[in-house]
């Protein structure tokens, strides 16, 4: 081979790379045309386009115009919705939940305030594929198990690293109301295993609340410590303390305290905390929020429940308590999200939804529990959580509603990029149905 | 307080008793509905009369004698009562003889808990037939049984007498966690492992109990013909366990075995070969999408989940289109749901299948019908909407694929077991009544008590738990 012909190759090959460089540039602009549009935030507009340019939502409207260049994808007969926000999931940080190796969730000691999910969020994750398939584009993902579990993320379900993955890579401080009671049958591991160690179970349960609000007043007191010496340099430095600083944002009310509080009396407890310290508070789990009901619609206190699946917890409870309770809760003027509370069945978050549309929540609100309200939540509804002109181009194409379980995800855009659809399940399920 | 809830129990029995009593005779007529009969199809604008508790006719023309109760099942859609193949509902106490990896003697039905909440819930959800069975620690588990959900009835009326004996079997990582002493859920308190702790183990112990079982069996033959000769044998000594063993080589005793990957499916398959019996179903069954083949020519049945998985190392690889996959290469598939959860919405779990596998509506029906009452044997009796069969049905108020229907009524033999406008009209009335016992309990507080023994509490429900739902992450 001549040098020549090497050199003609070369300057193809650069212009080859040249042109990729160029349509992946051109590749960034699209055009959904012609689709049902559910803006959740706003009135569906039912033909009409969405203009994504540069990973955000241009222009969504009956007529919308894109440059000749922008990638037009033909969605008549389909529907455009935001990306489902899950608001609890371990996501990420599990891979196989009955392997420890495998789980990355609950750290030890009782304040780990200074633990980040995202630093341990696996990006390769094979859970993630298999719940973007079902229309979910974005989860918190949290620590879990301890008073202060730690820092969880809101993540896109996408990225080659978790910091292209990080919607927020500190979206909330996960926190845990200590157990004070237990009633029925299910639950209550945490007081059975005191039960068993012979203590008494409620004592250590105040015992918990006391520590929990120590820890608090330590925070406050070294975040006014670190103000003042900002303010005044000759006044003597503390020693940094990464679990008080990872606390400060708490005590100042700046970052969400995601607190898990089931019982009335811990509910109430939580709320409590908040009002002395200050805390901007979403109660999780919250399965006796009903009767707490008027408290936490004053305050304006939301809350994440869920899973709406879950069987009651006592024998008399009526058998619809938990499908039931979503609608209730609107009907109280509660705000709330729907969590799964899982990682492997996040996929299944447009069920849990629906399934509380299917007994007494309006079918827009269960929308609005795993899209806007969220979103809401985590103080990212100016980027999350609807179809806007402006939003990150988080949403997907549909053959319908997405919390019916006959509904196919045709296509998805997560941060403005078509996202891969196949999965473990999908690869598997063609190698073996095409076994001879 | 416990005392309270017992006798709250006792309350809410009593009046489902009397519901089920006053209804007990006579015909029952649903008409107008969408018909899904799981056998032949949809009717649309269709009845049903339940005559004696069996469907006595099936159609557009239907008519009753003027006496019967009728449904108005216009904008409803009804289907056969739903079957659960795989169930540890209405157990009182441990799901699992784990002492010994061979218990083939103990039978489930000698602990039937008809107070069971559970039972009403799953009602609430369109199942009628569940098949409790015996946990999955053993490689020869227990001797389970099948029930109809006929609440406010004791569970010795609940046991479909007809069905069939069935026995558990578990393959794979539960029967040799018991040898793993780190992973020991039955050991505790310094209990030595237990024998097996490997796959290896697990089929030889199979082997080995078949191989014992073959000898006590070939005893009784011997001495039935020396009988039958009209000789004097003395008799081998019964065994309980060997009898169970004997009965499944005589074909009388069925497999229902728990199982996940698939070189432990082929090797029950490879061990039933060699001692000549027969797998009826195999349980769970998540990889059998890649042995589905083998599982159709061995004439197994795949009673499995619609998209568990990654619960544990074995589950890893389980798919949602597992269903479908050995439906379209010919296994008699059911979708159960080993948890008190998903036996509450085996309608949901039937429609997630659709989807992850390019099926018809009808045979995602059949996943949770007829499909599972030819696994259990009991397709003469229930499963699909034809003449002859029990009057079983669940009435939906739009399609039961549908995420937003929900059960309105459920129909077990004719009697109607839950009414949701009933359940929600008796709310008031219960919470009086809670109220009162509560109230009372107070009162009597402060008075001298007779001294009792305090009783020791229930044993933790260890659930069967191949650990799907909730806080399985903390």
């Amino acid at each position: 081979m001549t040098k020549l012909k090497i050199g003609a190759r070369c300057a193809a090959l650069a212009l080859l790379g040249l042109l990729a460089t160029r349509a992946l540039a051109q590749n960034n602009e699209y055009l959904i045309r012609d689709a049902k549009i559910v803006t959740v935030t706003g009135a569906t507009i039912a033909r009409g386009s969405v203009h994504i340019k540069d990973g955000k939502i241009v222009a969504v409207g009956e007529r919308v115009t894109a440059p000749a260049t922008a990638k037009v994808i033909d969605a008549r007969g389909l529907s455009v919705y935001p990306g489902l926000i899950d608001s609890g999931t371990t996501l990420g940080l599990t891979e196989v939940s009955s392997v420890q190796e495998t789980r990355d969730i609950t750290e030890l000691g009782d304040f780990s305030a200074d633990a980040k999910a995202i630093v341990a969020v696996n990006p390769n994750s094979e859970l993630i594929p298999v719940t973007r398939a079902n229309g979910i584009t974005t989860v918190l993902t949290s620590p879990r198990g301890r008073l202060v579990a730690g820092q969880a993320a809101l993540i896109n379900l996408d990225g080659w690293t978790w910091q292209e993955m990080a919607v927020k890579q500190v979206a909330a401080m996960a926190m845990e109301y200590p157990r004070l009671s237990f009633g029925g049958g299910g639950g209550g591991g945490g007081f059975r295993q005191q039960q068993q160690q012979g203590g008494d179970p409620r004592q250590a349960a105040l015992l918990q609340v006391e520590a929990l609000k120590k820890k608090l007043d330590e925070a406050s007191a070294y975040a006014k410590a670190k103000d003042a010496r900002a303010k005044d340099a000759s006044l003597p430095s503390r020693t940094t303390d990464l679990v008080l600083e990872a606390m400060i944002p708490v005590v100042k009310g700046e970052l969400p305290v995601v607190m898990q509080a089931n019982t009335e009396a811990e509910i109430k407890g939580a709320v409590e905390l908040a009002d002395k310290y200050k805390l901007k508070l979403i109660i999780g789990g919250a399965d006796q929020a009903l009767k707490v009901a008027s408290l936490l619609k004053s305050k304006n206190i939301p809350i994440i429940i869920g899973p709406v699946t879950e069987v009651p917890n006592r024998e008399d409870d009526a058998y619809d308590r938990n499908y039931a309770m979503a609608g209730e809760l609107f009907k109280a003027g509660v705000r709330f999200a729907i969590q799964t509370n899982d990682a492997a069945y996040v996929r299944n978050l447009p069920y849990e939804a629906g399934t509380a549309a299917a007994f007494g929540l309006p079918r827009e609100e269960a929308l609005k529990a795993v899209t806007i309200y969220p979103a809401q939540m985590f103080g990212v509804d100016s980027m999350i959580g609807s179809i806007e002109a402006g939003k990150m181009a988080n949403l997907i194409i549909t053959d319908g509603d997405p919390l019916e379980f006959r509904t196919n995800v045709k296509q998805m855009f997560i941060n403005g990029k078509p996202v891969d659809l196949t999965t473990r399940h999908t690869k598997l399920y063609e190698k073996f149905n095409a076994r001879p | 307080m416990k005392r309270i809830q017992f006798t709250l129990c006792l309350a809410i029995l009593a009046f489902a008793a009397t519901q089920a009593l006053a209804q007990d005779s006579g015909e029952v007529l649903i008409k107008n509905a969408t018909i899904l009969t799981a056998s032949h199809g949809t009717i649309e604008n269709g009845s049903i009369l339940i005559r004696g508790g069996k469907i006595a006719a099936v159609g557009k023309d239907v008519t009753a004698s003027a006496g019967a109760r009728v449904i108005d099942g216009t904008g409803m859609f009804v289907t056969p009562g739903l079957i659960d193949a795989h169930s540890h509902t209405a157990v009182d106490g441990g799901v699992n003889e784990g002492s010994l990896s061979v218990t083939a003697m103990v039978r489930v039905r000698d602990v039937i808990n008809e107070n069971d909440p559970n039972i009403y819930r799953q009602l609430a959800g369109g199942t009628t037939t569940i098949h409790v069975m015996h946990g999955s620690a053993n490689s020869i588990g227990g001797q389970n049984v099948v029930l109809k959900l006929k609440w406010g009835k004791t569970g010795e009326e609940m046991v479909v007498t007809d069905a069939p004996r069935t026995i558990k079997f578990a393959l794979g990582e539960n029967p040799k966690r018991a040898g793993t002493p780190q992973q020991n859920p039955f050991g505790g308190g310094g209990r030595p492992p237990r024998y097996p702790a490997t796959r290896m183990g697990v089929a030889e112990t199979i082997r080995g109990a078949f191989t014992e079982g073959r000898e006590y069996l070939q005893k009784w033959d011997a001495y039935e013909a020396a009988v039958k000769k009209g000789e004097n044998p003395v008799p081998p000594k019964r065994d309980l366990k060997l009898d169970a063993l004997a009965d499944i080589l005589r074909g009388k005793l069925l497999i229902h075995s728990h199982c996940y990957r698939a070189d432990e499916i082929l090797m029950l398959m490879d061990v039933a070969r060699e001692f000549g019996f027969k797998v009826q179903t195999f349980q769970h069954v998540l990889e059998g999408y890649k042995v589905a083949k083998e599982i159709a020519a061995h004439g197994a049945g795949g009673s499995t989940f619609s998209d568990w998985w990654a619960y544990k190392m074995e589950a890893f690889d389980a798919i949602p289109g597992n269903a479908a996959i050995m439906t379209h290469k010919g296994v008699v598939v059911s979708i159960n749901s080993d948890s008190n959860d998903l036996a509450r919405r085996l309608y949901q779990e039937a429609a997630k299948t659709i989807k992850y596998g390019n099926l018809t509506e009808e045979e995602a029906l059949r996943f949770v019908t007829l499909n599972p009452a030819k696994q259990l044997k009991i397709d003469h009796r229930v499963g699909s909407i034809d003449v002859g069969k029990d009057g079983d049905l669940a009435i939906f108020n739009g399609h039961p694929f549908s995420i937003y229907s929900r059960v309105e009524m459920t129909l077990v033999e004719g009697n109607v077991l839950f009414d949701r406008k009933q359940d929600l009209a008796h709310r008031d009335q219960l919470a009086k009544e809670k109220k009162a016992l509560i109230d009372a309990e107070r009162r009597n507080a402060g008075q001298p008590q007779p001294t009792q023994a305090t009783p020791a509490p229930p044993p933790t429900e260890e659930e069967e738990g191949e650990g799907h739902h909730g806080h399985n992450n903390q």
